[in-house]
Protein backbone atom coordinates (compact mmCIF):
# COMPACT_ATOMS: atom_id res chain seq x y z
CA UNK A 1 0.00 0.00 0.00
CA UNK A 2 1.48 3.41 -0.87
CA UNK A 3 3.16 5.56 2.12
CA UNK A 4 0.08 8.71 1.10
CA UNK A 5 -3.08 8.47 -0.07
CA UNK A 6 -2.85 9.49 -3.85
CA UNK A 7 -6.43 9.40 -4.37
CA UNK A 8 -6.12 6.68 -7.79
CA UNK A 9 -4.76 3.00 -8.09
CA UNK A 10 -2.88 3.61 -11.14
CA UNK A 11 0.91 1.95 -10.96
CA UNK A 12 4.03 3.19 -10.18
CA UNK A 13 4.96 6.12 -11.37
CA UNK A 14 1.74 6.96 -12.68
CA UNK A 15 -0.13 7.05 -9.31
CA UNK A 16 2.57 9.85 -8.66
CA UNK A 17 2.28 11.75 -11.27
CA UNK A 18 -1.80 11.72 -11.22
CA UNK A 19 -1.21 12.58 -7.92
CA UNK A 20 0.40 15.66 -8.66
CA UNK A 21 -0.07 16.74 -12.39
CA UNK A 22 1.96 20.05 -11.44
CA UNK A 23 5.19 18.38 -11.35
CA UNK A 24 4.26 15.56 -13.97
CA UNK A 25 4.70 18.35 -16.31
CA UNK A 26 8.45 19.15 -16.45
CA UNK A 27 8.73 15.08 -15.02
CA UNK A 28 7.28 13.88 -18.18
CA UNK A 29 9.04 16.04 -20.60
CA UNK A 30 11.98 15.53 -19.05
CA UNK A 31 11.87 11.99 -19.48
CA UNK A 32 10.60 11.83 -23.45
CA UNK A 33 13.56 14.69 -24.37
CA UNK A 34 15.95 12.03 -22.23
CA UNK A 35 14.27 8.69 -23.84
CA UNK A 36 12.69 9.64 -26.64
CA UNK A 37 15.52 11.29 -28.76
CA UNK A 38 17.25 9.48 -31.64
CA UNK A 39 20.07 11.72 -31.68
CA UNK A 40 23.57 10.50 -30.61
CA UNK A 41 22.20 7.79 -28.73
CA UNK A 42 19.24 5.24 -29.80
CA UNK A 43 15.81 4.82 -27.99
CA UNK A 44 17.08 1.77 -27.60
CA UNK A 45 20.49 2.35 -25.93
CA UNK A 46 18.87 5.12 -23.76
CA UNK A 47 16.14 2.33 -22.12
CA UNK A 48 18.71 0.49 -21.31
CA UNK A 49 20.42 3.04 -19.57
CA UNK A 50 17.28 3.77 -17.23
CA UNK A 51 16.80 -0.34 -17.33
CA UNK A 52 19.98 -0.17 -15.96
CA UNK A 53 20.34 2.15 -13.43
CA UNK A 54 16.80 1.54 -11.87
CA UNK A 55 17.90 -2.28 -11.86
CA UNK A 56 20.99 -0.97 -9.17
CA UNK A 57 19.17 1.31 -7.29
CA UNK A 58 16.50 -2.03 -7.16
CA UNK A 59 12.80 -0.52 -8.35
CA UNK A 60 11.29 -3.19 -9.70
CA UNK A 61 8.82 -1.29 -10.77
CA UNK A 62 11.05 1.26 -13.10
CA UNK A 63 13.41 -1.86 -14.08
CA UNK A 64 11.05 -3.94 -15.54
CA UNK A 65 8.82 -1.27 -16.93
CA UNK A 66 11.88 0.02 -18.95
CA UNK A 67 13.20 -3.05 -19.52
CA UNK A 68 10.36 -4.07 -21.40
CA UNK A 69 10.22 -0.55 -23.09
CA UNK A 70 14.27 -1.14 -24.07
CA UNK A 71 13.01 -4.96 -25.54
CA UNK A 72 10.45 -3.52 -27.74
CA UNK A 73 12.54 -0.95 -29.34
CA UNK A 74 15.27 -4.24 -29.22
CA UNK A 75 12.68 -6.51 -31.55
CA UNK A 76 12.05 -8.33 -28.83
CA UNK A 77 14.99 -9.35 -27.60
CA UNK A 78 14.80 -9.91 -23.90
CA UNK A 79 17.86 -11.80 -23.31
CA UNK A 80 20.00 -8.71 -24.25
CA UNK A 81 18.31 -6.26 -21.43
CA UNK A 82 18.69 -9.62 -18.72
CA UNK A 83 22.21 -9.60 -20.06
CA UNK A 84 22.71 -5.61 -19.33
CA UNK A 85 20.97 -5.85 -16.03
CA UNK A 86 22.63 -8.89 -14.55
CA UNK A 87 26.63 -8.11 -16.19
CA UNK A 88 26.99 -5.50 -19.01
CA UNK A 89 30.26 -6.44 -19.69
CA UNK A 90 28.97 -9.91 -21.53
CA UNK A 91 26.20 -7.89 -23.34
CA UNK A 92 26.55 -8.21 -26.98
CA UNK A 93 26.35 -4.21 -26.90
CA UNK A 94 28.85 -2.32 -28.52
CA UNK A 95 32.08 -1.27 -26.32
CA UNK A 96 30.48 2.42 -26.55
CA UNK A 97 27.57 1.73 -24.84
CA UNK A 98 29.50 -0.82 -22.51
CA UNK A 99 31.73 2.56 -21.16
CA UNK A 100 28.28 4.89 -21.21
CA UNK A 101 26.79 1.90 -18.41
CA UNK A 102 30.10 1.91 -16.67
CA UNK A 103 29.57 5.91 -16.42
CA UNK A 104 26.00 5.45 -15.46
CA UNK A 105 26.89 2.81 -12.75
CA UNK A 106 29.07 5.22 -11.32
CA UNK A 107 26.59 7.98 -11.26
CA UNK A 108 24.06 6.31 -9.73
CA UNK A 109 26.40 5.58 -6.65
CA UNK A 110 27.05 9.56 -6.86
CA UNK A 111 28.03 12.30 -8.77
CA UNK A 112 32.04 12.18 -7.52
CA UNK A 113 32.27 8.79 -8.69
CA UNK A 114 32.67 9.41 -11.91
CA UNK A 115 36.33 10.10 -12.95
CA UNK A 116 38.30 11.57 -15.71
CA UNK A 117 38.99 7.66 -16.31
CA UNK A 118 35.80 6.88 -17.04
CA UNK A 119 34.90 9.40 -19.49
CA UNK A 120 38.36 8.99 -21.51
CA UNK A 121 37.57 5.22 -22.29
CA UNK A 122 33.71 6.25 -23.23
CA UNK A 123 35.77 8.92 -25.67
CA UNK A 124 37.81 6.51 -26.63
CA UNK A 125 34.98 4.10 -27.73
CA UNK A 126 33.21 6.74 -29.87
CA UNK A 127 31.12 8.58 -27.59
CA UNK A 128 30.71 12.46 -27.75
CA UNK A 129 30.34 15.06 -25.38
CA UNK A 130 26.78 14.61 -25.89
CA UNK A 131 26.57 11.31 -25.35
CA UNK A 132 28.24 11.42 -22.08
CA UNK A 133 25.94 14.09 -20.74
CA UNK A 134 22.80 12.25 -21.62
CA UNK A 135 24.24 9.07 -19.82
CA UNK A 136 24.91 10.97 -17.03
CA UNK A 137 21.32 13.33 -16.70
CA UNK A 138 19.55 9.72 -17.92
CA UNK A 139 21.23 8.26 -14.69
CA UNK A 140 20.45 11.15 -12.45
CA UNK A 141 17.04 11.29 -13.61
CA UNK A 142 16.41 7.60 -12.61
CA UNK A 143 17.92 8.33 -9.50
CA UNK A 144 15.09 10.85 -8.95
CA UNK A 145 12.41 8.62 -10.56
CA UNK A 146 12.92 5.20 -8.21
CA UNK A 147 13.69 7.06 -5.56
CA UNK A 148 10.02 8.88 -5.92
CA UNK A 149 8.22 5.54 -6.94
CA UNK A 150 9.78 3.92 -3.94
CA UNK A 151 9.74 6.71 -1.44
CA UNK A 152 5.97 6.70 -1.63
CA UNK A 153 5.74 2.93 -1.93
CA UNK A 154 4.12 2.94 -5.07
CA UNK A 155 1.69 -0.12 -6.30
CA UNK A 156 4.09 -2.19 -7.90
CA UNK A 157 2.13 -4.69 -10.37
CA UNK A 158 3.00 -8.00 -10.11
CA UNK A 159 1.19 -9.36 -13.05
CA UNK A 160 4.47 -9.33 -15.21
CA UNK A 161 2.11 -9.19 -18.26
CA UNK A 162 1.15 -5.88 -17.72
CA UNK A 163 4.67 -4.50 -18.23
CA UNK A 164 4.82 -5.27 -22.34
CA UNK A 165 1.07 -3.69 -22.28
CA UNK A 166 2.58 -0.47 -20.67
CA UNK A 167 5.46 -0.56 -22.63
CA UNK A 168 3.63 -0.85 -25.64
CA UNK A 169 2.03 2.38 -25.18
CA UNK A 170 4.98 4.14 -23.91
CA UNK A 171 7.19 3.43 -26.88
CA UNK A 172 3.85 4.27 -28.89
CA UNK A 173 2.66 7.71 -28.12
CA UNK A 174 6.11 8.40 -25.64
CA UNK A 175 5.67 9.91 -22.03
CA UNK A 176 2.98 12.46 -22.16
CA UNK A 177 0.27 13.03 -19.87
CA UNK A 178 -2.09 10.34 -21.35
CA UNK A 179 -0.24 7.70 -18.89
CA UNK A 180 -2.19 8.58 -16.25
CA UNK A 181 -5.06 10.46 -17.93
CA UNK A 182 -6.49 8.18 -19.96
CA UNK A 183 -7.71 4.09 -18.96
CA UNK A 184 -4.84 1.75 -18.42
CA UNK A 185 -3.93 -0.48 -21.39
CA UNK A 186 -5.20 -3.96 -21.17
CA UNK A 187 -4.72 -7.24 -22.54
CA UNK A 188 -7.37 -7.52 -25.52
CA UNK A 189 -8.59 -11.33 -26.02
CA UNK B 1 24.26 25.90 -21.10
CA UNK B 2 25.34 22.45 -22.65
CA UNK B 3 21.85 21.36 -23.42
CA UNK B 4 19.02 23.90 -23.11
CA UNK B 5 16.43 21.59 -23.80
CA UNK B 6 16.69 19.13 -20.87
CA UNK B 7 17.47 22.70 -18.64
CA UNK B 8 14.31 23.85 -19.39
CA UNK B 9 12.62 21.58 -17.44
CA UNK B 10 15.02 20.87 -15.34
CA UNK B 11 14.38 25.28 -13.91
CA UNK B 12 10.87 24.57 -13.88
CA UNK B 13 10.94 21.44 -12.01
CA UNK B 14 12.76 23.51 -9.24
CA UNK B 15 10.82 26.20 -9.64
CA UNK B 16 7.23 24.18 -8.86
CA UNK B 17 8.96 22.38 -6.21
CA UNK B 18 10.53 24.98 -4.67
CA UNK B 19 8.73 27.96 -5.17
CA UNK B 20 5.06 27.28 -5.88
CA UNK B 21 2.17 26.26 -3.80
CA UNK B 22 3.09 24.07 -1.18
CA UNK B 23 2.18 23.70 2.57
CA UNK B 24 5.59 23.46 3.53
CA UNK B 25 7.08 26.89 3.39
CA UNK B 26 9.85 28.05 0.77
CA UNK B 27 12.33 28.58 3.74
CA UNK B 28 11.08 24.88 4.43
CA UNK B 29 11.62 23.34 0.65
CA UNK B 30 15.45 24.89 0.66
CA UNK B 31 16.05 22.95 3.48
CA UNK B 32 15.39 20.15 2.29
CA UNK B 33 17.11 20.69 -0.63
CA UNK B 34 20.48 22.04 1.38
CA UNK B 35 20.41 18.93 3.85
CA UNK B 36 19.88 16.38 0.76
CA UNK B 37 23.00 18.21 -0.67
CA UNK B 38 24.78 18.80 1.57
CA UNK B 39 24.66 14.25 2.59
CA UNK B 40 25.04 13.69 -1.41
CA UNK B 41 28.23 15.58 -0.76
CA UNK B 42 27.30 18.37 -3.40
CA UNK B 43 29.05 21.44 -2.80
CA UNK B 44 27.75 23.48 -4.82
CA UNK B 45 24.06 22.38 -4.27
CA UNK B 46 23.89 22.58 -0.54
CA UNK B 47 26.11 25.82 -0.66
CA UNK B 48 23.46 27.73 -2.69
CA UNK B 49 20.35 26.04 -1.51
CA UNK B 50 21.93 26.43 2.35
CA UNK B 51 22.06 30.37 0.73
CA UNK B 52 18.06 30.36 -0.30
CA UNK B 53 16.91 28.46 2.89
CA UNK B 54 19.44 31.30 5.10
CA UNK B 55 18.01 34.56 3.15
CA UNK B 56 13.93 33.15 3.57
CA UNK B 57 14.69 31.88 7.24
CA UNK B 58 15.54 35.94 7.73
CA UNK B 59 16.08 36.11 11.67
CA UNK B 60 15.86 32.20 12.34
CA UNK B 61 18.93 31.68 9.67
CA UNK B 62 20.66 30.11 12.00
CA UNK B 63 18.93 27.07 11.74
CA UNK B 64 20.29 26.15 8.41
CA UNK B 65 23.75 25.73 9.79
CA UNK B 66 22.51 23.94 12.82
CA UNK B 67 20.25 21.18 10.67
CA UNK B 68 23.86 20.70 8.22
CA UNK B 69 25.30 20.19 11.62
CA UNK B 70 23.17 17.83 13.65
CA UNK B 71 19.41 17.99 12.74
CA UNK B 72 18.39 15.77 15.52
CA UNK B 73 19.64 18.63 18.07
CA UNK B 74 18.85 21.71 15.58
CA UNK B 75 15.71 23.90 16.89
CA UNK B 76 13.67 22.98 13.51
CA UNK B 77 10.35 21.72 14.94
CA UNK B 78 10.02 18.51 15.01
CA UNK B 79 7.59 17.92 11.99
CA UNK B 80 10.54 19.33 9.98
CA UNK B 81 12.51 16.81 11.64
CA UNK B 82 10.36 14.26 10.80
CA UNK B 83 10.18 14.81 7.28
CA UNK B 84 13.79 15.60 7.13
CA UNK B 85 13.94 11.82 8.42
CA UNK B 86 12.19 11.13 5.65
CA UNK B 87 14.17 13.18 3.24
CA UNK B 88 17.33 11.22 4.39
CA UNK B 89 15.91 7.96 3.72
CA UNK B 90 15.50 9.07 0.20
CA UNK B 91 18.60 9.82 -0.16
CA UNK B 92 19.68 7.00 0.94
CA UNK B 93 17.35 5.00 -1.44
CA UNK B 94 13.33 5.00 -2.10
CA UNK B 95 13.20 1.41 -0.12
CA UNK B 96 14.38 2.81 2.74
CA UNK B 97 11.43 4.73 3.42
CA UNK B 98 9.52 2.75 5.98
CA UNK B 99 5.94 2.80 7.37
CA UNK B 100 7.16 4.03 10.91
CA UNK B 101 9.31 7.49 9.15
CA UNK B 102 5.55 8.08 7.56
CA UNK B 103 3.69 7.65 10.94
CA UNK B 104 5.98 9.77 12.62
CA UNK B 105 5.86 12.41 10.59
CA UNK B 106 1.48 12.14 10.80
CA UNK B 107 1.78 12.10 14.11
CA UNK B 108 3.53 15.34 14.10
CA UNK B 109 0.81 16.66 11.94
CA UNK B 110 2.52 16.53 8.72
CA UNK B 111 -0.31 15.73 5.57
CA UNK B 112 0.15 13.56 2.40
CA UNK B 113 1.23 16.86 0.43
CA UNK B 114 3.95 17.60 2.63
CA UNK B 115 5.31 14.13 2.73
CA UNK B 116 5.04 14.25 -1.27
CA UNK B 117 6.63 17.56 -1.48
CA UNK B 118 9.73 15.92 1.15
CA UNK B 119 9.88 12.90 -1.08
CA UNK B 120 10.03 14.35 -4.38
CA UNK B 121 12.42 17.67 -3.16
CA UNK B 122 14.90 14.62 -1.67
CA UNK B 123 14.58 12.60 -5.26
CA UNK B 124 14.82 15.25 -7.39
CA UNK B 125 18.58 16.67 -5.39
CA UNK B 126 19.27 12.91 -5.88
CA UNK B 127 19.04 13.97 -9.47
CA UNK B 128 20.46 17.70 -9.33
CA UNK B 129 23.27 16.17 -7.33
CA UNK B 130 24.42 13.49 -9.79
CA UNK B 131 24.16 15.19 -12.40
CA UNK B 132 26.00 18.58 -10.98
CA UNK B 133 29.31 16.71 -10.06
CA UNK B 134 28.72 13.24 -12.50
CA UNK B 135 29.82 16.66 -15.13
CA UNK B 136 32.84 17.73 -12.91
CA UNK B 137 30.99 21.01 -13.18
CA UNK B 138 32.73 24.42 -11.64
CA UNK B 139 32.29 24.70 -8.18
CA UNK B 140 33.18 28.12 -6.53
CA UNK B 141 34.85 28.42 -3.17
CA UNK B 142 33.68 31.83 -1.79
CA UNK B 143 31.01 31.64 0.39
CA UNK B 144 30.54 35.44 -0.68
CA UNK B 145 29.34 34.01 -4.02
CA UNK B 146 26.94 31.55 -2.64
CA UNK B 147 25.61 34.47 -0.32
CA UNK B 148 24.85 36.45 -3.39
CA UNK B 149 23.06 33.25 -5.31
CA UNK B 150 20.96 32.49 -2.31
CA UNK B 151 19.48 35.95 -2.94
CA UNK B 152 18.88 35.59 -6.65
CA UNK B 153 17.44 31.93 -6.23
CA UNK B 154 15.04 33.41 -4.11
CA UNK B 155 13.71 35.57 -6.41
CA UNK B 156 12.54 31.91 -8.83
CA UNK B 157 14.45 29.33 -10.47
CA UNK B 158 14.25 31.21 -14.71
CA UNK B 159 16.60 29.61 -16.92
CA UNK B 160 19.09 32.32 -17.81
CA UNK B 161 18.91 33.48 -21.40
CA UNK B 162 20.66 31.49 -23.96
CA UNK B 163 23.44 33.16 -25.82
CA UNK B 164 23.99 32.42 -29.04
CA UNK B 165 27.85 31.86 -30.11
Amino acid sequence: MPHIDLKNDLPGIRSALAFSPQTAEPLGQLAEILLRSNEGLTRAERELIATYVSYLNDCFYCHHSHGEIACIYLDGNSQLVEQVRKDFNKAAISEKLKSLLAIAAKVQQGGKFVTETHIEKAKQNGATDRDIHDTILIAAAFCMFNRYVDGLATNTPKDMSSYPLRAKQVAERGYGNHMYTEKQPTQTI
Amino acid sequence: MFRPETGKHLYELAQILLRSESPLTQAERELIAAYVSYRNDCTFCWSSHAAASRCLYGDEKNIVDEVLKDMQRSNVSDKMKALLTIAGKVQILGTEVKPEHIKAARELGANDREIHDTVLIAASFSMYNRYVDGLATLTPTDPAVYEEMGKRMVKGYIMPPQTTT
